[in-house]
């Protein structure tokens, strides 16, 4: 439906089908079903390119000549060399390094590869797969051994699942807004297909004594990283991930494999697995004794948190983004939950005043990205735009005011790269300028 | 032992996940090993001191240690100003930030110090101390923060008993996900 076939009656049609829903300019979602009508009508608002008089069309030099050869494994345009995951530790020194994925450069739901978020806590070990083995062990029948080429003879299930660490949107324990992008506020979180077998089918190879209540997981890493996972979770939807996207797992993200614990904090989903052992009680290794507890504003602190709650951000537009005048514009963002699907999001473009309802994209996968949609006509003013999301089983995003209550806030900014506390799920805030510059408010 | 309740349990889920396929059709490709062959890596140490090895180690006998394979990050004795965290520090708790979070103020249990120690320390030669060493460095680590006496031996039965200031200041966040 090109936009040309408009005539100037039909989009003054158009723009007044569209009507407000919310205050900030918010148009009903039902408007993006005919999204080129959409976009056709924000012209007749008189913000569309003028039909002027332009150059003649010719040919690019790429038009004129044969491009170059394929590669084995392609890789994006060299146009798109900013669309890059921001490094902690780029020179790998001795402490943990961090890559966070830019959800504000990508779309959709599915985080490519090379983008997805990456924590190691010794470096990225390179892993003969051939060698590899993951033994289960402790409180079963018998102990079992198993090689990369053996798992991948058993039955395969592939799911949908976001991974986030508990540490993600922790500069939002700032008492202040930090002025950062949403890469590096909420670059921690990525979702992916994984491929693998579920562990509940290997346990019943090797038997389960009924004393056993943890598993504990441990990697084949330089720190031997381990967690206690409850054996709950394990007989539920825990799966020994092989495939990501399709392909193996990257390095990074586990090579080659790793515990997928849907919904459950990053961490558990310990990576290079190459040990379960069945036991009665929980390890408090340094992660859960120490990093993954969190402290209170009593002074105690939580244990065990495991579930990465829900959750939305708005991806578009966001942080030092620049809107290039008034008119239509369509928000996007992303919604996830630890504990189902998502069933809906509320979407403001007045800081919480007024709310409607995002479209949707489906499908709407339990404990996956969702991606949520909303038209938008911004008149030139300040706006505040916000997400806010509610799970299947009833779970509903706080308000800042309600997370800071429950959870605190810091006395002064963090370092941007710092993990003053976790777990942060509360509503994210983007201040539009009258100029049209986008900036991390609270509101 | 084995259960067949929990038998039932499982399989029921496999089941309902794979329908069709029975229990007899997974494919069993499994190696059976048995525990000594699995000894080397089976470091999991537990809150009650299950795993814990022989062997024991002294604060005294710690110091060296400490001064030649720790402090170049943790700071002489342990006090931090390196690239990594100060291991003796006297903070308290003071706000949400875990920064305040100390050895002293906050590790619930001993025992984490040692499974630490020996699984992935020293951060360029991990799981390269002998057990007397991670004793000895465990011991000077909790002698420093006064968390027992300059002359106390750790060993297996020793450590589990030594008692953390923080260890009862927890809350199971999700009980009924246990």
């Amino acid at each position: 439906m090109a936009r040309s076939k408009f005539t100037s009656q039909n989009r003054d049609m158009r723009a007044q089908a569209l009507e407000a829903v919310a205050g900030g300019g918010l148009i009903d979602r039902r408007a993006l079903l005919g999204r080129g009508m959409v976009f056709a009508s924000a012209m007749s608002a008189g913000v569309g390119p003028a039909a002027a008089a332009a150059e003649p069309l010719t040919d690019d030099p790429w038009s004129l000549e044969i491009g170059e050869a394929m590669s084995t494994y392609q890789v994006p345009s060299k146009f798109e060399a900013k669309v890059k995951r921001t490094l902690s530790n780029p020179n790998n020194e001795p402490r943990n390094s961090h890559a966070r994925t830019p959800h504000h450069l990508l779309e959709g739901t599915t985080t490519p590869n090379g983008l997805h978020f990456t924590i190691n806590h010794g470096g990225v070990p390179n892993i003969d797969p051939d060698k590899h083995r993951l033994v289960i062990h402790g409180l079963v029948k018998q102990p079992l051994e198993f090689t990369l080429e053996t798992l991948s003879r058993y039955p395969l299930t592939s799911r949908v699942s976001f991974l986030e660490c508990g540490g993600n949107s922790a500069p939002l324990f700032s008492p202040e807004p930090m002025q950062e992008t949403v890469q590096a506020l909420h670059g921690l979180v990525s979702c992916a297909e994984w491929t693998g077998v579920k562990l509940s089918t290997l346990l019943e190879e090797t038997g389960i004594d009924a004393k056993a209540k943890w598993l504990i997981a441990e990697g084949a890493d330089s720190p031997h990283l381990s967690r206690s996972v409850p054996v709950k979770k394990a007989l539920d939807d825990a799966m020994i991930a092989l495939y990501q996207n399709g392909e193996r797992l990257m390095p990074g993200n586990g090579y080659p494999m790793r515990l997928l614990l849907p919904g459950y904090e990053g961490n558990m989903n310990v990576k290079f697995l190459r040990r379960i052992k069945l036991v009665e009680q929980p390890q408090l290794s340094m992660y859960e004794a120490r990093t993954y507890s969190q402290i209170l504003p009593s002074g105690k602190a939580y244990r065990f948190y495991f579930l990465q709650e829900v959750k939305s951000f708005i991806t578009y537009p966001s942080h030092g983004m620049a809107l290039k005048g008034p008119g239509l514009y369509e928000i996007s963002g992303l919604a996830y939950s630890g504990t189902g699907r998502i069933e809906k999001v509320m979407v403001s473009a007045d800081g919480g005043q007024s709310w409607s309802q995002a479209a949707l994209q489906e499908p709407v996968l339990s404990k996956a990205f969702t991606r949520f949609r909303m038209p938008w006509r911004w008149n030139g003013g300040p706006a505040t735009l916000q997400s806010r999301a509610w799970d299947e089983a009833g779970n509903v995003q706080p308000t800042r005011s309600e997370f800071v209550a429950a959870r605190g806030e810091l006395t002064k900014p963090p370092p941007i790269l710092g993990f003053a506390n976790q777990h942060y799920n509360s509503i994210t805030s983007w201040g539009v300028g009258s100029g049209g510059e986008v900036k991390h408010v609270y509101a | 032992m084995f259960t067949p309740k929990r038998a039932i349990l499982a399989a029921s889920l496999l089941l309902a996940t794979t329908a069709g396929v029975s229990l007899a059709e997974t494919p069993h490709l499994g190696k059976p090993i048995d525990e000594t062959a699995i000894a080397n890596w089976d470091i999991s140490i537990l809150p009650d001191g299950t795993g814990l090895p022989k062997g024991s180690g002294t604060p005294a006998q710690g110091a060296p240690i400490f001064a030649e394979k720790c402090a170049a990050c943790h700071g002489d004795y342990g006090k931090g100003g390196g690239a990594a965290a100060a291991l003796v520090d006297d903070r308290q708790i003071n706000g949400i930030s875990a920064s305040n979070k100390t050895i002293k103020n906050f590790w619930p249990y001993a025992t984490t110090i040692f499974d630490f120690v020996r699984r992935a320390m020293p951060f360029q030669m991990p799981h390269s101390l002998t057990d007397d060493e991670v004793y000895a460095l465990t011991a000077y680590i909790l002698a420093e923060n006064k968390l027992i006496g300059a002359n106390d031996v750790m060993n297996a039965e020793t450590l589990p008993k030594v008692k953390m200031p923080n260890r009862d200041n927890f809350i199971i966040r999700f009980p009924d996900r246990i």
